[in-house]
C-alpha cells in the first residue's frame, strides 16, 4: 500500500495518506507534510520526542498533529524521520493523540527543499471505508 | 452562479441567497477564465454572506483560490455587527513589500551585480530552517512585537526616515504580545531577520518604463536604467502560528456551525476573542515590518561595501498584503470606522488621506506590486476612486496559475537560472527544487493584473521595473 500521494493544487500541496488504521493514516499524513521539507527517509533517528495532541474532532486533531512537525522545525530545528507509537483515544468528548517523534537536529548534512507555513481545513477529509485516508491541504 | 459583466473590467455576483451584499470581481475576460478554473468565486460569494459584511465582497484581478477567503479578497465588517476572520488575513501576516532606490543606474553596478548578489545572499539569512542571526530572547522578541520597525531603527538597522515610509509608520499601535501563544513565541524568535523561502524574494531592479513622471519623481524614481531593490517576506514562523492559534481558538469558542467553509470562523470584531485576535495579528504585522527593516539595512550594507556607498537609499515604501485594520471608510455617504480584510491585497489610499506618508499626500501612496521570479514587478498609486471601488485597495502580483507540483514535473531550476543569465538576469537560491516551483509560467501574467488595475481605477500605473539580480528563499 502506498503511504501517501499528492494531488493538483493551484497554489499549495494537497495529498492523501492512507493506513489500515487510524493510527497509521496519521502517520503517513506527518510523512507526507515532512517530504515537502525534507527527505525524511534520510533522518537519522537520533533524537525521539514525545508528543501529545489534542482535538474537539479528528479534524482539528489532525492539524494540530501535523503542525507539530512545523513547530518543531522552527523552534528546535528537529527533522523528523518516523512518527512512531501513535495512539488515538476518545475521553470524555476530547480526542488525545500520542506519538514518539523519532528524527534529528538540522545540520548541514540534510537538505531542505521546501517550507510549509500552515495546516489547513482546506478539504480536509478523514474516511474509513476499507481502509482509512486523510486528505489535507497545506499552505506552502 | 450567476455573474453579470459590468464593464470590461468589473463582473459582479448580484445578491441572492444568503449573500448579505453583492459580490464585485476586477478582471478581464482573460483573466476570468484563470480564477473560473478553481473556486475563486465561490469563496468569494461564501465572504459576501458572513456577518455585518458591508456594501460589497471584492475581488481583486490577481485573485485564485486560497482558504475560507479567497486570495486577492477584500472585504470591509462593521465593528459593531461585523465579524474579523484568521481567514480572511491569511496564515502569513503582513506578508508585505519593501522598496528602496538608489541613485545608481545600471551601468553603475552592472561590473559588480554578482558580487552585489553573492554578498546580499551571505548577508539575508533565507531558507527553510535557516535562523537569524541573533537568537533572541522572550523580551526582546515581545519589543520587537510592540514597537516594529521602530525597535529595529532604535537598535541600528536602517533609518529614522524609513519609518515614515512605511504603512502604519512600522507600527501598529493596537499590537499586544500578551495574546501571542508560547509557541508563536518560540517560532518567532530563531526567524527574526530572515527571508524565508516559498514564493519570499530579494530583487535589485532597474526602472525600464516610467508611465507617469510627476507621481514617479515624488516616490523618487527619476529615470530608466535606476536601480532599485525589492525585498518581499513576511512574518514567518511567529505569524503562521497566530493564525493558526485563533482558527483553533475561535473554533473551541465559537464553533464553525452553519459556515460554508471551516476556514471561514470568525468572532465579533468587538468581542473579547476578536479583540485578542486582532492584538495577536498586529503584533505579527510589526514583526514583519521589524524583519523587513532589518533586511533592508543589510541590503544597504553591502552596496556600501561592494559599490562603495548606499547614500540616496532611500526606501520609497513598504506596504503590507495580508491584514486587517481598522480604517474609516464611506458607507452609505457617511464616514465610518470599519474592520477591512485585505487578503492578498495592497492598499490603494488616494490623496489627501491622512495615513499615507506627508511627501505622497499630494499624489497617493506607491504600490508596490511584484511579479513573478525574473519577470517585471510594477509600482503603481494609489487612487481616491480605488476608496469608493473597494475599499482602498488593489491586486498584491501576479497569482499562481499552476501547482506546485507541476512546475517542478515541468521545469528544471539549473535551466531556468541559465535562461535568466542568458537574460542578463542573475539569480541565487538556497533550493533547485525552489526555484522550479516559483517559474513565471506558473504565474498570471502580471502586465495583465496590473493593467485591469489601472483600467479600473483602483491603482495606477507609474513604472516598470524588471530584476538584474534576485535572491529567491
Amino acid at each position: 500500500m502506498k503511504r501517501y500521494r499528492f494531488l493538483e493544487h493551484t497554489a499549495d500541496a494537497k495529498f492523501q495518506a492512507f493506513g489500515e488504521t487510524l493510527e497509521e493514516a496519521f502517520g503517513n499524513a506527518a510523512l507526507a507534510t515532512a517530504s515537502l521539507m525534507w527527505d525524511w527517509q534520510e533522518i537519522e533517528p537520533k533524537v525521539e520526542l514525545e508528543v501529545e495532541i489534542k482535538g474537539k474532532d479528528l479534524e482539528q486533531l489532525l492539524s494540530s498533529f501535523l503542525e507539530e512537525i512545523i513547530y518543531l522545525l522552527d523552534s528546535r530545528s528537529f527533522l523528523l524521520g518516523s512518527p512512531d507509537h501513535i495512539r488515538i483515544e476518545k475521553t470524555e468528548g476530547l480526542y488525545r493523540l500520542k506519538a514518539l517523534f523519532r528524527g534529528d537536529n538540522y545540520s548541514e548534512k540534510y537538505k531542505i527543499h521546501g517550507d510549509v507555513k500552515a495546516i489547513t481545513y482546506d478539504e480536509m477529509e478523514i474516511e474509513s471505508r476499507d481502509r482509512f485516508m486523510v486528505q489535507v491541504v497545506v499552505d506552502v | 452562479m450567476d455573474l453579470k459583466k459590468i464593464n470590461d473590467y468589473t463582473w459582479e455576483i448580484p445578491k441572492s441567497g444568503d449573500m448579505k451584499v453583492p459580490t464585485v470581481i476586477y478582471t478581464s475576460s482573460k483573466l476570468l477564465e484563470g480564477v473560473k478554473r478553481d473556486r475563486t468565486l465561490q469563496q468569494a460569494r461564501n465572504v459576501a454572506c458572513l456577518p455585518g459584511i458591508l456594501k460589497t465582497a471584492y475581488v481583486m484581478p490577481d485573485a485564485h483560490q486560497g482558504y475560507g477567503f479567497p486570495i486577492g479578497g477584500v472585504a470591509a465588517f462593521d465593528l459593531e455587527q461585523g465579524i474579523i476572520s484568521p481567514g480572511g488575513v491569511g496564515y502569513d501576516i503582513n506578508c508585505g513589500v519593501r522598496l528602496l532606490k538608489t541613485d545608481y543606474t545600471e551601468k553603475d553596478i552592472h561590473e559588480k551585480r554578482k558580487q552585489l548578489l553573492d554578498e546580499i545572499f551571505r548577508e539575508v539569512p533565507a531558507g527553510v530552517g535557516k535562523g537569524g542571526i541573533t537568537r533572541l530572547n522572550r523580551n526582546v522578541l515581545l519589543e520587537v512585537c510592540v514597537k516594529g520597525a521602530e525597535w529595529a531603527v532604535e537598535n541600528g538597522y536602517g533609518w529614522n526616515e524609513d519609518l515614515k515610509r512605511t504603512e502604519e509608520n512600522g507600527r501598529v499601535r493596537e499590537a499586544d504580545p500578551g495574546h501571542l501563544s508560547l509557541r508563536a513565541i518560540e517560532r518567532g524568535m530563531p526567524q527574526l531577520g530572515t527571508l524565508g523561502a516559498g514564493n519570499h524574494f530579494l530583487e535589485i531592479q532597474k526602472v525600464i518604463e516610467i508611465f507617469n513622471q510627476d507621481v514617479a519623481r515624488v516616490f523618487g524614481i527619476h529615470s530608466t536604467g535606476q536601480i532599485l531593490v525589492m525585498i518581499h517576506c513576511g512574518s514567518r514562523g511567529l505569524g503562521h502560528q497566530v493564525a493558526s492559534d485563533y482558527i483553533r481558538l475561535m473554533e473551541n469558542k465559537i464553533g464553525s456551525r452553519g459556515l460554508p467553509d471551516r476556514e471561514l470562523i470568525n468572532a465579533p470584531v468587538r468581542s473579547p476573542l476578536g479583540q485578542q485576535y486582532y492584538k495577536s495579528m498586529s503584533a505579527a504585522v510589526n514583526y514583519a515590518f521589524a524583519n523587513r527593516q532589518m533586511i533592508a539595512h543589510w541590503v544597504r550594507n553591502v552596496f556600501k561595501k561592494v559599490i562603495g556607498s548606499s547614500e540616496g537609499m532611500d526606501q520609497v515604501y513598504d506596504v503590507c498584503h495580508n491584514v486587517a485594520k481598522i480604517e474609516k471608510h464611506s458607507i452609505d455617504g457617511r464616514l465610518k470606522d470599519v474592520c477591512v480584510h485585505r487578503k492578498g491585497a495592497t492598499r490603494s489610499f488616494g490623496p489627501g488621506r491622512e495615513e499615507i506618508p506627508e511627501v505622497y499626500r499630494s499624489v497617493g501612496q506607491p504600490i508596490i506590486i511584484p511579479g513573478s521570479m525574473g519577470t517585471a514587478s510594477y509600482i503603481l498609486v494609489g487612487t481616491r476612486e480605488a476608496e469608493q471601488l473597494s475599499f482602498g485597495s488593489t491586486a498584491h502580483g501576479a497569482g499562481r496559475v499552476m501547482s506546485r507540483h507541476e512546475a517542478i514535473r515541468r521545469f528544471r531550476g539549473e535551466k531556468i537560472k541559465q535562461d535568466l543569465e542568458s537574460r542578463g538576469i542573475e539569480l541565487k537560491s538556497t533550493s533547485w527544487k525552489g526555484v522550479a516551483e516559483e517559474a513565471s509560467q506558473a504565474y498570471k501574467d502580471v502586465d495583465e493584473v496590473v493593467n485591469v488595475s489601472h483600467k479600473a481605477g483602483i491603482g495606477k500605473l507609474v513604472a516598470k521595473v524588471v530584476p538584474v539580480g534576485v535572491m529567491k528563499g
